[in-house]
């Protein structure tokens, strides 16, 4: 018993010398010199790299003028969304992961081609959408196809090509919002939205 | 027999002395074993005297570094210092007792003081540069159908909005440190902007009709590879950093994604789906005839990223359970599959990756230390987080 004691009192010692002899070296406890000449780095010693977030500003507006810019095709993009919207009923649906417009739906391309003869002065957008089920990029260019191949069969049915726009949204407005194929079939679509040039239809030629 | 007992008794107590020091293990990894791929094996370290966040962030920063925190007697260096103020650290080699480092970081957070640290320490251990003081570029879905362009540090903390359009924007890609490339629909059709941080100077890159999207800046900064479709089918062009001199590489009739360089900006790897199923192929930035990257076991490979070493390509593959991060050699063979998840992207130092996972519309982003397939999740920000980008 007294001499477990004695044995507690040695360890305790023991580790308080230990710590003492540690506390005797400086280098420990403050050990930063100024200049180290093992520490392979671009940047001064103990300085920062560009770990500061980046000093951001208000952007500007989207300056259209660039050397991407066309200058030659209509600014369909600047055109609205006509207040009458006659072929809501028309959205063509595709298979998953195709953009063939299958033989079902080519009657609501012929209905769209035939309407659009009443609406002189008017244009066309196509807007090509998919479900869930493929990656971002991969489903922007998927619904841009498959606009695009609306298209094609307007154009063979006499439309201006000049005055049908294309526009993929890819998987990120879905028609349907569940994750089910009864709502993926309804979001693997081509909507058709009649446009009026800026101003409303009044300033058409 | 007594003496015996003396020296276990006398051990015992100094063992437990010594084990009722806290130390904290963040996660159990094997240190021995051979690790895939041929990348190099974690690094083991003991890490002591830092606190609180300071403690986490070098930790977390380090294992995406490859190197790991284990017990003095397995680690091969003793990483030591302090953050009573400002963060200290310095580096010992365990076996000969050699001093590596030994710094002090002023200036800025602890936070950014202890990103620098652990930088210092991995470029010293590993050679290879760090990626703790960089910053990554996502996208947010914000709701109501609407998506802004956001930065951050690599580990997600320090987020602020760069858009406030209201509209949709895709595919940010960094070009120096303070230029992002992306895609915004914001005047009615997806068109490719440059956005200059610093000015907020924002130009049209692309605006032809129809899409124009995914940009990808070369590794030089001297060219963008993007998806135009503006021939009739999405295509995939080269042309300079403001968009002018455009080539047009891919003339397909379906649609191509998502182009990517290699590091020495002579190839151009891209998705398509001419062929049926997508997959992924090379082409020559100077034009020329698309030769098939190969993925065994990873079918419907998408959203290819060339590493930074030029070894690998990160992509996604979709299979009838959702969506898979893989790697595969850079001239094509077998597929290695890491994690559920989507649109993988390297880090500066060609090891960890940080992708995108969850269902559509609550998607968060993560970090993977690909070797090891360790996660971290980030914080998500607002409704939805994807297509990040990693300045590097």
């Amino acid at each position: 018993m007294k001499f477990s004691r004695v044995v507690n009192l040695l360890a305790m010692a023991a580790i308080l010398c230990a710590s003492a002899v540690g506390c005797k070296n400086p280098q420990r406890v403050t050990p930063i010199p100024k200049q180290q000449a093992a520490a392979p780095t671009d940047r001064p010693a103990g300085s920062l790299g560009d770990a500061n977030p980046i000093n951001t500003v208000q952007p500007t507006p989207f300056d259209p003028a660039g050397a991407g810019v066309p200058s030659t095709t209509l600014p369909l993009n600047t055109w609205q969304a006509a207040s009458e919207q006659p072929f809501r009923s028309d959205t063509v649906y595709f298979d998953y992961d195709k953009s063939t417009v299958k033989p079902g739906e080519v009657s609501k391309i012929e209905t769209v081609a035939n309407g659009m003869k009443s609406h002189a002065g008017k244009a066309l957008r196509i807007e090509g959408h998919c479900d869930e089920r493929g990656t971002e990029e991969y489903n922007r260019s998927l619904g841009e196809r498959r606009a695009q191949a609306v298209r094609e069969h307007l154009v063979r049915l006499g439309l201006d090509s000049q005055l049908i726009d294309t526009i993929s949204f890819g998987e990120d407005k879905p028609g349907e919002p569940g994750h089910t194929e009864a709502a993926w079939s309804k979001n693997r679509r081509a909507e058709f939205i009649l446009l009026e040039p800026p101003g409303g239809s009044a300033s058409a030629k | 027999m007594k003496l015996k007992s003396f020296c276990r008794h006398f051990l015992t107590t100094v063992v437990l002395a010594t084990l009722a020091a806290p130390r904290v293990f963040a996660q159990e990894i094997d240190i021995t074993g051979t690790v895939m791929g041929g990348f190099p094996p974690p690094v083991p370290v003991s890490i002591s005297g830092f606190t609180g966040e300071v403690d986490s962030v070098l930790k977390q920063d380090l294992l995406f570094m490859g190197i790991v925190n284990t017990t003095p007697d397995k680690a091969k260096y003793l990483i030591s210092g302090s953050n009573a103020g400002r963060v200290e650290g310095r580096v010992i080699d365990r076996i000969n007792k050699n001093q590596l480092l030994a710094k002090a970081y002023t200036g800025g957070t602890q936070r950014g003081q202890t990103h620098a640290l652990a930088d210092d320490i991995a470029q010293l251990i590993t050679r290879k540069p760090g990626i703790a003081q960089t910053k990554i570029s996502f996208k947010v879905e914000t709701g109501g159908g609407n998506s802004e362009i956001y930065v951050a540090d690599y580990d997600g903390v320090n987020a602020k909005s760069v858009t406030q359009d209201r509209s949709l924007v895709a595919a940010p890609c960094w070009s120096d440190k303070s230029t992002l490339y992306y895609t915004s629909y914001k005047l009615g059709s997806p068109f490719i902007f440059s956005h200059q941080l610093t000015t907020g100077a924002r130009k049209a890159v692309a605006s032809f009709s129809g899409l124009n999207s995914s940009p990808a800046v070369s590794p030089d900064r001297s060219r963008v590879a993007m998806i135009l479709s503006k021939s009739g089918s999405p295509d995939v062009y080269v042309g300079n950093p403001d968009g002018s001199g455009l080539k047009q590489l891919t003339s397909t009739r379906e649609a191509e994604s998502s182009p990517c360089w290699s590091p020495d900006g002579r190839t151009i790897c891209y998705v398509s789906r001419d062929r049926g199923p997508a997959s992924l192929y090379a082409i020559s930035a100077s034009g020329g005839s698309p030769r098939r990257i190969q993925t065994n076991l990873a079918p419907n490979p998408t959203e290819p990223d060339w590493s930074p070493d030029g070894r690998w390509i990160a992509f996604t593959s979709q299979v009838s359970a959702g969506f898979n991060i893989c790697i595969v050699p850079s001239q094509g063979g077998d597929a290695i599959v890491l994690v559920p998840g989507e649109d993988p992207v390297w880090a500066p130092n060609s090891r960890a990756v940080i992708y995108c996972k969850g269902r559509d519309r609550s998607k968060t982003l993560s970090l993977l230390d690909v070797p090891t397939k360790q996660v971290k999740t980030i914080a998500r920000i607002s409704e939805s987080n994807s297509q990040p980008s990693w300045a590097r």
